[in-house]
């Protein structure tokens, strides 16, 4: 008993997909946030997250349970994050090309391990129906939250404090923002950059077992289709904030279900070029809050793009 | 704060302090010792190796050989961590503030033993409590970044003070304040060690706050020891006479020829300040061949932003920038034709590409160009024998010509940026603060190349925080405050008492 909404379907759907599209990419930029926080760019996320979608899915598969997947992904990811924070702790070695051929090496893998489990099932990571007061079939299927979003949400607001209250947070920052402060304080800039991206692989790894075990669902290569290279986009139009990453990852979920919202009040042509609108709404607001005069506020120091 | 170990001045011993980058020896088997409790001054001309002799103590670098005492026991000082925990402290020639940060953070950070978890509420607190203890104050709460370079410095003295520090090692801790400002931190630091809380090695170029605030002295020249001695028994001459080893004094250039017609014209130029707040608007401001016109201000009134209005940094809202008549953008083609040469303050951030090669950098001005022309391929030798030429003439010191010129110690950069910009045709030069952190040998030379330009026709304005160098060198002077020229005089009717009057803001 679909009820008619009118266009009031737009926004109800467009809120669903904010949901449901941004939890990957709300994982990935905080992770990718933690990591540029201590001063390094991991562009390999994209590959943490599609190995992570094709280990969590096996594991689920295998085991049965997805939560396990969930634990395999992040784990994966952290080795990712690692092998990545290693590399680059050795002299003249550049994060940015290390993070290229990390996202090349990990979709490799995850393509070569990943073939036996396009067929298979795995069971889905559980949701919650947050929508059981509204009579509206489409209400209920944009409220149907996964746990993992719930899960993100709560690790954006425990990011967003460690960094400003807790010892690790203030290390982190002093690390990302000026190597010689750090040295003079007598940290190890290269070890927190290491375990930094470390623990941002981690969350990446997360971000790509929801791929796979929530949605879409399945395990196959087109899985992630650059979402983790937007996500470090994103990184910088939230300016390193763990919650604008909620705000920035919503944004970018509503956008990219705002061609197949069109669709289905009708519009039959043209609603293709709406598959477009999250690139363009990065690009565009990028753009609009940068200036040529006043330095990326929030911008770690020593990140190498500001170099 | 610290607790757990004792408070008091402890004593430092250096025994024979050797260190070697590559072949290069900038320190040269140094003997130095400072009794709890004293005021210790450390001098020596650029690049004497005084940085690197504290830096080595602090175990920032490892010495090539030499060893430490610390309150009279041999100590192996590993890394800055081993030397904190000897209760050795360090502010360092640049900042290590974090500039993201804000200084209540940078301040529990800093603590070795800051609590897993900030309570921030008890920080403030006790923070509250320390700052009612410490002669002077900075505010907590902004980012560093946006704190005026006095208040960073008192913050990074702050700092070591509430780490409880025993020694501390200040590297040239005044060259960024104001004489009154430097009056009242070194006046404290003083205060602290009579009372045996603290003894200090400070490094410095200026003999006057050596005689007001040291006990004792040593002098460095070219890495080695050469004079040691308590101040009260030497004059200024004796300790310039034990750095400078023999060499002689460049002389200041007499005043010649005329003023010519006007090359520099700001009219109405407006631009937003670093804060992009408040706006720095310049009325009007000519500067004609044969003349110095200096600028002087206390920092942060918009001098910084006026350079950078100048050097094509940041871009004006309203009004004209006009060299020989014509607008001015500062683009590279612009200043080759009109003959416009630079000099801004941080030269190795603001003219230097800091990690290419002292070569490379002395010639980005020329690399391109081929008599009139560009050229597309470079020449690798006429480059370096720029560079050897300029080194030698301008004695920058470098360990070669191939080093980053990140490398070389802060008053060897300036030197070299100099020698770069004041090679070739000079119609224009504009400058700030160009003696910054230099000893007064190289002080002298610089303000008799800049009296030079001058006496051969180059327009020349000069921006300095030292009324001293504006009163010895300017033509006429202004005076900028809160981004307006609030006063203008020429230099034979100049009254100091006038001049700091505007320099204060009052009207
Ligand atoms: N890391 C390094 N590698 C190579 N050479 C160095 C290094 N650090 C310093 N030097 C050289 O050692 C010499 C001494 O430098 P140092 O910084 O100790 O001088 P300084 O006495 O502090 O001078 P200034 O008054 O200009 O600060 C300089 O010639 C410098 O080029
Ligand atoms: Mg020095």
């Amino acid at each position: 008993m679909e009820t008619d909404l009118g266009l009031w379907a737009v926004p109800i759907a467009m809120l669903g997909g904010a949901i449901r599209v941004s939890t990957p990419i709300l994982f990935v930029s905080l992770g990718e946030t933690l990591t540029e926080r201590s001063g390094r760019i991991n562009l390999g996320l994209e590959g943490t997250l599609v190995f992570g979608a094709m280990s969590g899915y096996a594991l689920a598969v295998m085991t049965g349970s997805p939560w396990l997947g969930v634990i395999a992904a992040a784990i994966t990811g952290a080795l990712f994050g690692l092998v990545h924070g290693l590399i680059c702790s050795l002299p003249k070695v550049n994060d940015i090309a290390i993070g290229i051929a990390m996202m090349l090496l990990g979709m490799g893998l995850a393509f070569y391990f990943g073939k036996p489990f396009i067929q298979p099932v795995a069971p889905d990571l559980p949701a919650i129906p947050l929508g059981w007061w509204s009579d509206l079939p489409q209400v209920r299927a944009a409220l149907q939250v996964n746990v993992l979003f719930l899960i993100g949400l709560v690790a954006a607001g425990v990011l967003w404090w460690m960094l400003k209250a807790t010892k690790i947070g203030l290390t982190l920052r002093v690390v990302g923002d000026s190597t010689d402060a750090a040295r003079a304080l007598g940290l190890t800039p290269s070890l927190v950059r290491t375990l930094a991206t470390a623990a941002g692989g981690a969350f990446a790894g997360i971000g790509g077992a929801y791929l796979s075990l929530y949605y879409p669902g399945s395990w196959n290569e087109g899985i992630s289709s650059g979402q983790g290279l937007m996500a470090v986009a994103l990184v910088i139009f939230a300016r390193w904030n763990p919650i604008a990453c909620v705000g920035a990852a919503m944004l970018f979920g509503a956008a990219g279900a705002l061609g197949p919202a069109l669709q289905t009040i009708g519009v039959s042509s043209g609603y293709y070029l709406f598959y477009a609108a999250p690139y363009v709404l990065t690009l565009g607001v990028l753009i609009a809050t940068s200036s040529p005069t006043q330095a990326l506020s929030g911008a770690p120091g020593e990140l190498s793009i500001n170099k | 704060m610290k607790t757990e170990h004792e408070n008091g001045a402890i004593g430092v011993e250096t025994l024979g302090m050797t260190m070697r980058f590559g072949g290069f020896t900038a320190l040269d088997n140094a003997s130095i010792a400072i009794p709890a409790g004293t005021f210790h001054a450390l001098l020596g001309e650029n690049g004497a190796g005084k940085s690197t002799l504290v830096k080595c103590m602090m175990g920032f670098y490892h010495a090539t050989s030499g060893q430490m005492l610390v309150a009279g026991r041999e100590a192996k000082i590993a890394d800055p961590k081993a030397a904190h925990a000897l209760g050795l402290g360090m502010v360092y020639q640049h900042f290590t503030l974090v500039p993201s940060l804000s200084a209540a953070e940078n301040l529990v950070i800093s603590r070795e033993d800051a609590p897993k978890i900030i309570d921030w509420r008890k920080e403030r607190a006790d923070l509250g409590a320390f700052m009612e203890r410490m002669p002077f104050a900075v505010p907590l709460d902004r980012p560093v970044r946006t704190l005026s370079a006095g208040e960073k410095q008192k913050l990074e003295i702050l700092k070591q003070l509430y780490l409880g520090r025993r020694f501390l090692i200040l590297d040239e801790p005044t060259s960024v304040l104001t004489p009154d400002e430097a009056d009242e931190v070194l006046g404290h630091v003083r205060g602290l060690c009579e009372a045996g809380e603290i003894s200090v090695l400070m490094i410095s170029h200026k003999f006057r706050e050596v005689t007001a605030y040291a006990d004792d002295v040593s002098v460095l020249r070219r890495g080695r020891l050469v004079g040691q001695g308590r101040v009260a028994d030497l004059s200024h001459q004796a300790m310039a006479d034990m750095m400078m080893g023999g060499q002689s004094l460049a002389k200041p250039a007499a005043r010649s020829g005329q003023r010519g017609e006007t090359v520099l014209a700001l009219d109405g130029a407006k631009a937003r300040d670093r804060s992009g707040l408040k706006d720095i608007l310049i009325e009007r401001l000519e500067v004609a061949k044969g003349e110095i016109v200096g600028i002087a201000g206390i920092s942060g009134n918009g001098q910084t932003e006026l350079m950078e209005m100048l050097t094509g940094q940041r871009p004006l809202e309203a009004g004209t920038m006009t060299v020989e008549s014509t607008p001015y953008t500062a683009t590279r083609s612009e200043t080759r034709t009109l003959g416009v040469r630079v000099l801004p303050e941080e030269p190795l951030h603001n003219a230097c590409a800091p990690k290419m090669s002292v070569a490379e950098n002395i010639a980005l001005r020329s690399f391109d160009a081929n008599g009139e022309g560009t050229r597309f391929w470079l020449k690798p030798s006429a480059m370096k024998a720029l560079a050897d030429r300029l080194v030698g003439e301008y004695k920058v010191k470098t360990a070669s010509l191939e080093s980053p010129i990140a490398s070389l110690s802060g008053g060897n950069v300036q030197r070299a940026v100099l020698a770069r910009e004041l090679t070739g045709r000079v119609d224009l030069l504009i400058v700030a603060n160009p003696c910054f952190g230099l000893d007064f040998t190289a002080v002298a030379e610089i303000r008799a190349r800049i009296m030079d330009a001058r006496n051969r026709g180059a327009a020349v304005l000069l921006i300095s925080e030292d009324l001293d160098e504006i009163l010895e060198l300017a033509d006429r002077v202004l005076v900028m405050s809160e981004g307006r020229i609030a006063y203008e005089t020429p230099i034979a009717g100049a009254d100091t008492a006038t001049i700091g009057h505007y320099m204060a803001g009052h009207q």
